[in-house]
């Protein structure tokens, strides 16, 4: 059976006429060709499809596309601003060496973005804590740890100046 | 996943009409058990009806003695709730251990009671506390309500509306989790109601139980040494590759001592 | 001038496109007319298939094609082969059973490939795929590879499902010296099986095209040359120009995927005779099934000593699980890369090592992350802790005083190592993880009814097989160089190519720093490219913490002849003798003058050659170069880790990790931490949480990330970390290799500290808080 699904994706409208079987992270990728957003399991442990869903980080595998239906969703194509600088999380992956491979990594961002709404400085058991939902395989999550702390003060300082990030 | 046919209806009316015409179907909360194995094709129902758009669902109240949480709230807002917080802060607090963050940000209440896993978190609260469960047709008391793996009090169409949780004096809830999965490998809910206790167990067996032995003991005595004793008996108890049931026999009674330290502080 | 760039951490220049989802995985290659595949996988670890029918499955909606074992022996696709022969104690060659690309007749594994479906969305292949018919006898099943011999064989030409017995040193001279020692410490154990788990699934995405007659193969490797090399070669039989193997950004490999696989030849193949491109991505169920594995070795180790502590001799037997078929590598695995390690860092005079590899009903095993010397380093630093313990000695006290302290050194067990200095490693580790607090630690720890230990390893690895001909000599099928290529553009920037592949090790900055610090260039004027064999000249890929030691090596030389020519070309612009001539961070200067030309304006010289000895030079500026290393590097270091064990539940929290290790030159520190990070991450989940279970009829009961648990966030430490430095002294750069060392010395580290905590001999791993509980419940009784 063949629904239509609509949703605003990194700001746009997005539609597409798909199957109800298909999940959100299917159709960010195959239909709206946003290949960042990525799938490493098939159980929901590695949240390597973390997106955000209406500013609340979600695992796109385990949901349907309908479950989305009239969302705004965040990928990590939208993190960074439209002329190309980074978001200050993205940043501090950067500096904090947070990344190997890169798989784990938009899945890690977005999930810690969503995090740092809520912890402006967070302690580095509140941050292993955080990430429960989400797998890396190459870093051992000391450089992800780094970031996530370094990225959610940032975060905190920028929203505290005034500054739009 | 197999092919199925989606519902998305926007009234409780409307939920159930489409419950009671699609006998292989299924009613589709937070999605965060259903999907997963949906996707493994473990299951593989003919239709889902999305509960999401239903706004009735969604309510959560509460006061000094109690608090009602609608079937289609998720974990993180039963967590971050002031009013759970206030009534009973274990609760929010057993709500905020569920999974993982983004898994909170989707699982409901009324969907982990309806699927009766034998490791989910919400059922040892139920039991703890002694909950009322609300359908569309009828009150289940928590000590009816779950029968056994996968498998409770619903019956066909039924739907859960909501959740009446009633205050305790104090209370916790003690989680050993399955490094894996994350799911509880035994989680022990405890409450005092005033010379009153009630234990929920969650993980151990095919589905959550009481331990009365420690409710008796703990009515007498509300401390850590009254429970400290007990050896649970292992028998019937689930047997896995993370925990035998002798282990998990033993689990109970670390984590109810831990669950009735917690609560006296 | 720049500031040096070797030792710089230098931000990595990969890093922008994974931080804003521009990466490219295979996955994320999506071709014109793409088709998808799935693979009907066997549910039975052994059965003979008594019939396949395919028709419904044919029918089913968007199906293009379905393919089984006969239809690809009717096209003459030969089975996998193995990349080294492994010659027996009794000098005959290894037992090497057909592999085929999709089962023959027979399935040896849950998880084998029996069919294909071809479909327009990989939804409907799957959905096909359930209709494909399978009439399976079931066989009896073995898994567990002590029990292998006497189990129903699984390959005709090895009826007792044994592939080789193999042994290293002199058994008579061994035996001789354990009868005499005063003290024999003995250990029996299980290395248990990983699934390395990249979190990226493999994926292959083949196309051909009929107008070259040519294939293009995007797949998740790496080693892309070895894949077209073994694919074209050995598989296919096609011409190894008309195929291209690219291997975009990969998500993690840990070994898992240097291998040629049978989807990966599957689907080259159908793309020709469907003639549109087949996608197929695993799924992580998929990958728990079909992924290599790692470790899965059975030992019994002995060590005999002195009353004062030095060892005598070693003697180790282990049986090592194969699984159902020999992957590329797995042979030199548990012989090559194992009983060379076994002198550690010791001056055991005397080793003796057996190994009986053995197939079994289940997923073959291959190298993973550390292969053969994590196994080595959990035999030697269990034994020798033991040893100390049993003795009554401070285990720290007994490394001291059998370390090697003189270089180069010649072990019994083949290797030669160049050079080390494993008192400067220990001492620093010591003061690093503050050993002298310990005791005070461990009376805190009891107050909250934990019981605190602290354990050692001192582990050495071998990395950069080398070189080619004595690998050859040991049975290696291929080359084991490396090539590069360095591409001076007219207006002096650089293009690096590397047959190194990075997934995750982050070459595209490490490599740049290398260049650009040799020309004084900054490190943006250099772009390294790898991953394409029809960009790169040739590669033998990135395994065994090689990549810098034998690949760098091989840019360095390329480096080498640039800056010679470039000193022709300055000599004849500044009309100076060549000899003259000096090359200084970006300048070529006339020796004893202020004459001197920018590496910019030498290059554009030789593009531009106007003023150029066109008589003695051709124009140009790209040299390429294969190195060969003379002998394998040997990266060291001692880790001390510290737990803390919950009596009531036994559950085990890493309470501190120190980690010291010596890899010779260090370029970019910050690279080098990350990947000592997740070496040390992977040897804890080997440790702690990670291992495969079979049940009796071969189902693989860990088959999903919710049942095999690889650690998260909440079950690793903040790490101590540092290095100290000795060059290796047979690469121009001195590196050794960094990225297998954690996982080879963790998994030691943490069972010495479990068993201090505990006072027990010994603890299987994975020491998972049921199995700790059962040790403790075991003890008070």
């Amino acid at each position: 059976m063949s629904v239509k699904v609509s949703m605003k994706v990194n700001g746009k409208p997005a539609s597409a006429e798909v199957e109800a079987r298909t999940l959100l992270v299917t159709f960010i990728r195959e239909n709206l060709r946003l290949t960042g957003t990525h799938v490493g399991c098939d159980t929901a442990q590695c949240g390597a499809c973390t997106v955000l869903m209406n500013g609340r980080a979600i695992k796109s595998c385990s949901i349907v596309a309908m479950q989305a239906e009239g969302a705004d969703i965040m990928t990590i194509e939208g993190v960074a601003k439209p002329d190309g600088t980074l978001h200050p999380m993205q940043q501090a992956f950067k500096e904090n060496h947070g990344l190997q491979c890169g798989f784990c990594t938009p899945g890690m961002v977005m999930n810690a973005l969503d995090f740092a709404k809520s912890h402006p400085n967070p302690t580095e058991k509140e941050v292993r804590e955080s990430l429960e939902g989400n797998l890396c395989r190459c870093t051992g999550y000391h450089n992800i740890v780094k970031s996530i702390m370094a990225g959610a003060r940032e975060m905190a300082s920028k929203a505290t100046a005034g500054g739009k990030i | 996943m197999h092919a199925f046919e989606y519902h998305r209806p926007s009234n409780t009316k409307d939920a159930l009409a489409l419950g009671a015409q699609k006998s292989e179907g299924r009613y589709l909360a937070g999605g965060q058990s259903l999907v997963q194995a949906m996707k493994l094709r473990l299951s593989s129902p003919s239709d889902l009806i999305d509960l999401a758009a239903i706004s009735d669902l969604k309510a959560l109240s509460g006061d000094a003695g109690s608090v009602t949480i609608g079937a289609m709230v998720r974990h993180a807002d039963v967590a971050a709730s002031p009013a759970v917080q206030k009534a009973i802060p274990a609760l929010a607090q057993l709500a905020g251990i569920i999974g993982d963050r983004q898994v909170r940000h989707m699982g409901t209440i009324g969907g982990s009671l309806a699927n009766s896993d034998p490791a989910a978190d919400y059922p040892a609260a139920v039991l703890g506390l002694g909950a009322t469960i609300t359908t569309n047709k009828r009150k289940i008391e928590a000590d009816k309500f779950f029968k056994g793996l996968y498998e409770t009090a619903l019956e066909p169409g039924e739907l859960v509306t909501q959740v009446a949780f009633p205050a305790p004096k104090r209370a916790a809830y003690m989680k050993f989790k399955n490094p894996a999965s994350r799911f509880a490998l035994v989680g022990v809910f405890v409450a005092d109601f005033g010379g009153n206790v009630r234990v929920g167990v969650t993980g151990a067996g095919p589905c959550a139980f009481r331990q009365a032995e420690m409710e008796k003991a703990l009515s007498q005595k509300f401390a850590p040494e009254s429970v400290a004793g007990i050896k649970v008996k292992a028998d019937g108890l689930n047997n896995d590759l993370h925990a035998s049931p002798e282990y998990r026999a033993h689990l109970i009674t670390v984590m109810a001592k831990r669950a009735v330290e917690a609560a006296l502080k | 001038m720049n500031a040096p760039l070797i030792g710089a951490r230098i931000q990595r220049k990969e890093d922008y496109r994974f931080l804003t989802g521009a990466g490219q995985y295979t996955d994320d290659v999506a071709l014109q007319r793409q088709s998808h595949a799935a693979f009907l996988r066997s549910p039975h670890a052994h059965a003979r298939i008594k019939g396949i029918k395919t028709d419904k499955a044919g029918s089913s909606p968007g199906v293009l094609a379905v393919y089984t074992g006969a239809d690809l022996a009717a096209a003459k696709v030969g089975g996998l082969p193995c990349g080294w022969l492994i010659t027996d104690v009794n000098g005959q060659p290894m037992k090497e059973p057909p592999y085929p690309a999709l089962a023959q007749g027979k399935v040896r594994h849950v998880g084998e490939r029996v069919a294909v479906v071809i479909a327009e969305t990989a939804a409907q292949a799957r959905d096909a795929a359930e209709l494909v018919e399978v009439d399976y006898e079931v066989l009896p099943a073995v898994t567990d590879a002590s029990k292998a011999k006497g189990a129903a064989a699984l390959h005709d030409i090895a009826p007792d499902n044994s592939c080789y017995v193999w042994a290293l040193g002199d058994k008579a001279a061994v035996d001789a010296a354990f009868s005499k020692a005063a003290h024999v410490t003995k250990l029996e154990f299980v290395n248990n099986r990983l699934v390395p788990n990249a979190i990226e699934p493999r994926s292959a995405n083949a196309s051909y095209s009929r107008a070259e007659d040519g294939y293009t193969l995007y797949v998740a490797s790496q080693n892309p040359h070895v894949e077209r090399l073994l694919m074209t070669a050995f598989v296919l039989g096609l011409p190894e120009n008309k195929v291209r193997v690219v291997a975009p950004d990969v998500g993690g490999g840990f070994g898992s995927k240097i291998y040629l696989y049978p989807e990966d030849v599957v689907v080259t193949w159908a793309s020709k005779q469907l003639n549109r491109p087949v996608k197929w991505t695993s799924d992580r169920s998929e990958a728990f099934v079909s992924d290599a594995h790692g470790r899965d070795h059975v030992t019994v180790a002995e060590l005999a000593l002195d009353k004062n502590g030095k060892f005598l001799a070693m003697r180790v037997k282990t049986t090592a699980n194969l699984g159902a078929y020999l992957s590329t590598f797995a042979s030199c695995i548990p012989t090559i890369l194992y009983a060379t390690l076994l002198a550690g860092q010791y001056t055991t005079p005397l080793i003796y090592c057996e190994v009986n590899a053995v197939f079994t009903n289940t997923t073959p095993v291959d190298a993973y992350r550390g292969a053969g010397r994590p196994e080595a380093t959990y035999v030697v630093e269990r034994l020798v802790e033991t040893a100390a313990r049993e003795l009554k000695l401070d285990p720290v006290e007994i490394r001291r005083r059998n370390f090697i302290k003189t270089f180069p050194y010649q072990t019994p067990v083949a290797l030669c190592y160049d050079t080390g200095n494993y008192e400067a490693t220990l001492s620093a580790a010591l003061d690093m993880a503050d050993v002298s607090g310990f005791e005070k630690r461990k009376q805190e720890s009891l107050k909250k009814n934990k019981l605190r230990g602290i354990g050692y390893a001192c582990y050495i690895e071998a990395c950069g097989i080398a070189p080619s001909n004595v690998a050859g000599s040991l049975g290696a099928r291929a080359g084991l160089f490396e090539a590069g290529e360095i591409r001076v553009h007219p207006t002096g920037t650089v293009t690096v190519f590397t047959g190194s592949h990075s997934h995750g090790q982050g070459h595209e900055t490490t490599f740049a720093q290398v260049v650009a610090d040799r020309l004084g260039l900054p490190v943006e004027a250099v772009e390294v490219v790898h991953g394409d064999t029809s960009k790169i000249l040739f590669g033998m890929g990135t395994y065994g913490s090689r990549s810098l030691a034998v690949g760098g090596t091989a840019i360095v030389k390329a480096l080498d002849k640039i800056v010679a020519k470039g000193k022709k070309i300055a000599a004849h612009l500044m009309e100076a003798a060549e000899a003259d001539i000096e090359y200084d961070r970006g300048l070529f200067k006339v020796a004893g003058t202020d004459k001197q030309k920018a590496f910019g304006e030498v290059a554009f010289a030789a593009y531009v050659p106007h003023n150029y000895p066109l008589d003695k030079l051709e124009p140009g500026l790209n040299e390429n170069a294969f190195y060969d290393p003379t002998n394998f590097t040997f990266p060291a270091g001692t880790y001390v880790c510290e737990v803390e064990v919950d009596r009531d539940t036994g559950a085990t929290e890493i309470a501190s990790f120190t980690a010291v290790d010596d890899f010779g030159k260090v370029i970019n520190p910050m690279i080098v931490e990350g990947q000592v990070h997740g070496g040390l991450a992977q040897g804890i989940g080997q440790a702690l949480t990670e291992g495969c279970r079979y049940d009796d009829s071969g189902q693989l009961v860990t088959g999903s990330l919710a049942d095999y648990c690889i650690p998260r966030a909440g079950d690793v430490p903040n790490f101590k970390i540092d290095t100290r430095e000795t060059p290796c002294t047979h690469n121009p750069l001195g590196v050794k290799g960094c990225g297998e060392a954690g996982a080879i010395g963790a998994p030691a580290a943490v069972m010495n500290a479990i068993t201090d905590a505990l006072g027990v001999k010994d603890l299987a791993m994975p020491a998972t808080a049921q199995t700790v509980w059962r040790t403790l419940q075991k003890k008070a009784a």
